[in-house]
């Protein structure tokens, strides 16, 4: 075996993930989308294209909206991360998962997780976005069910009773 | 197949000196890796050879945007929503903050970065055409130290550049002495957001008692590389626009780039567009340029 194959040692990543410190050991190069899903069981962040295109991997990484597919776990260590499991406090919905009920903005559902987070991610910067700022903040998310309609009708929704909260 | 992260070698320097001795250390065996956007895709697809990498994401010496009476200095690893976010970089170098904002979607925005986009060298790269027209000088880094590249010798071939295996780009220099010309930015792809262009074009123009005193024009995805359109410039420069020159231009545009076909256009449509998208910068310019 040569040095290329061989398999090296796993590292520790810390993480703050939806509030709670977590400790998981993986390999640099493993994705964030793995370590969610597989180690740490955050299994509502979905893999679409597995290339940054379509957004259904998409969480927020020190508050920013990042496609968690494209990043190399150990550059999240010490990173704050927040998945759609996130959202919802005390048995409670967050405001866009009750307007994504409310106006059909979920079909199939796999783009829903990113479409949310995304959304939260625009909210979080334009509480009150226009219908061209929601168009460019789900820009990165692809909804295979073209739902888009129902889809910006809910963040505007969401955006007209008061943002994020 | 994809790759085995089992295999891969994940180093996390926390200084710049750190990630230099490491690229001296074993020459071409560590790649270094910003936001991932473009390696983590060669990577899960199991094409890219490197099995070092060593991350430059969170170096701070390479999140600077220093601003200068004579130019704007952007660190490597600022991303495209650094250079929308800067207020010099969005009223100076509109040409940039029109490309960043239309590469990817915001999430690869929020970790795309304009040293990733410029060593990455794909032709068809959003924001490399403004680079060429703003006349970018690159800093590049070894531990034998820093040299200073004009980036229109940075690409030598479809995605070779000068940069040798030791090096790093630390940052990007703009000078600040376009801010009177009329800019113009455009894409053609099947969408802005995500989809990779057709092609292309940054453009610069004054013009000087109805004359066009200076235009500087660039174009993506004709060529091998980002590709400055002199011979197109020297037919222009000089002269009142018309009927006739933009005749010209479209001639010696058509002349000088060097398209294909891909799966996502014809050389024969990014030829025509091509054309299409300088005729309608010569004639904004002319009337007076307003819109960008």
């Amino acid at each position: 075996m040569n040095e290329s194959q061989q398999e090296r040692e796993k590292c520790e990543i810390i993480l703050r993930v939806n509030g709670k410190f977590v400790a998981v050991h993986a390999h640099g190069m493993e994705r964030l989308l793995d370590v969610l899903r597989l180690d740490l069981g955050l299994t509502g962040t979905k893999e679409g294209c597995g290339e940054g295109e379509c957004g259904a991997c998409a969480i927020l990484l020190d508050g920013l909206l990042v496609n968690s597919c494209l990043i190399p776990a150990f550059q999240a260590n010490g990173a704050e991360i927040v998945t759609i499991e996130g959202l919802a406090a005390d048995g409670r919905l967050q405001l866009l998962q009750q307007t994504f009920l409310e106006c059909g903005g979920a079909q199939c559902g796999i783009c829903t997780p990113g479409m949310i987070m995304a959304a939260f991610h625009l909210l979080s910067k334009k509480p009150h976005p226009t219908r061209e700022e929601i168009r460019e903040g789900l820009s990165g998310n692809l909804c295979r069910c073209t739902g888009y309609a129902q889809i910006f009708e809910a963040v505007a929704e969401a955006g007209r009773r008061g943002g994020t909260t | 197949m994809r790759a085995n992260p089992a295999e891969c070698e994940f180093a996390a320097p926390d200084s710049m000196r750190g990630v230099l001795s490491l690229l001296a250390r074993d020459p071409g065996e560590w790649l270094p890796i910003a936001g991932g956007t473009d390696l983590m895709v060669q990577y899960s697809a199991g094409n890219l050879h490197a099995r070092k990498l060593v991350s430059i994401w969170n170096l701070p010496e390479l999140r600077r945007i220093d601003v200068s009476a004579e130019e704007v200095e952007i660190g490597a690893s600022c991303t495209y929503t650094d250079l929308r976010a800067h207020e010099v970089v969005n009223r100076d170098f509109t040409l940039l903050a029109s490309a960043a904002s239309w590469t990817g979607g915001i999430a690869n925005q929020n970790r795309g970065t304009i040293g990733g986009n410029i060593v990455n060298a794909s032709p068809a790269a959003d924001s490399l055409p403004a680079l060429l027209v703003y006349g970018a000088e690159l800093l590049v880094v070894s531990v034998r130290g820093e040299r200073r590249v004009p980036y229109r010798t940075f690409h030598i071939d479809y995605r070779k550049t000068q940069l040798e295996p030791d090096e790093l780009i630390r940052a990007v220099c703009l000078p600040r002495r376009f801010s009177g010309y009329y800019a113009q930015a455009r894409k053609v792809g099947a969408r802005n957001a995500q989809a990779i262009a057709k092609v292309c074009l940054a453009a610069l123009g004054r013009l000087e008692d109805g004359m066009v005193a200076d235009v500087r024009l660039a174009m993506g995805s004709v060529a091998p590389v980002p590709l400055r359109l002199t011979e197109t410039e020297q037919v222009v420069k000089g002269r009142r626009i018309g009927a006739t020159l933009v005749r010209l231009a479209r001639m010696a545009v058509v002349s000088e780039i060097r398209p294909i076909d891909d799966m996502r256009s014809t050389a024969r449509y990014r030829a025509a567009v091509a054309a299409n998208l300088v005729a309608e910068f010569l004639e904004q310019l002319a009337a007076g340029g307003t819109k960008t």
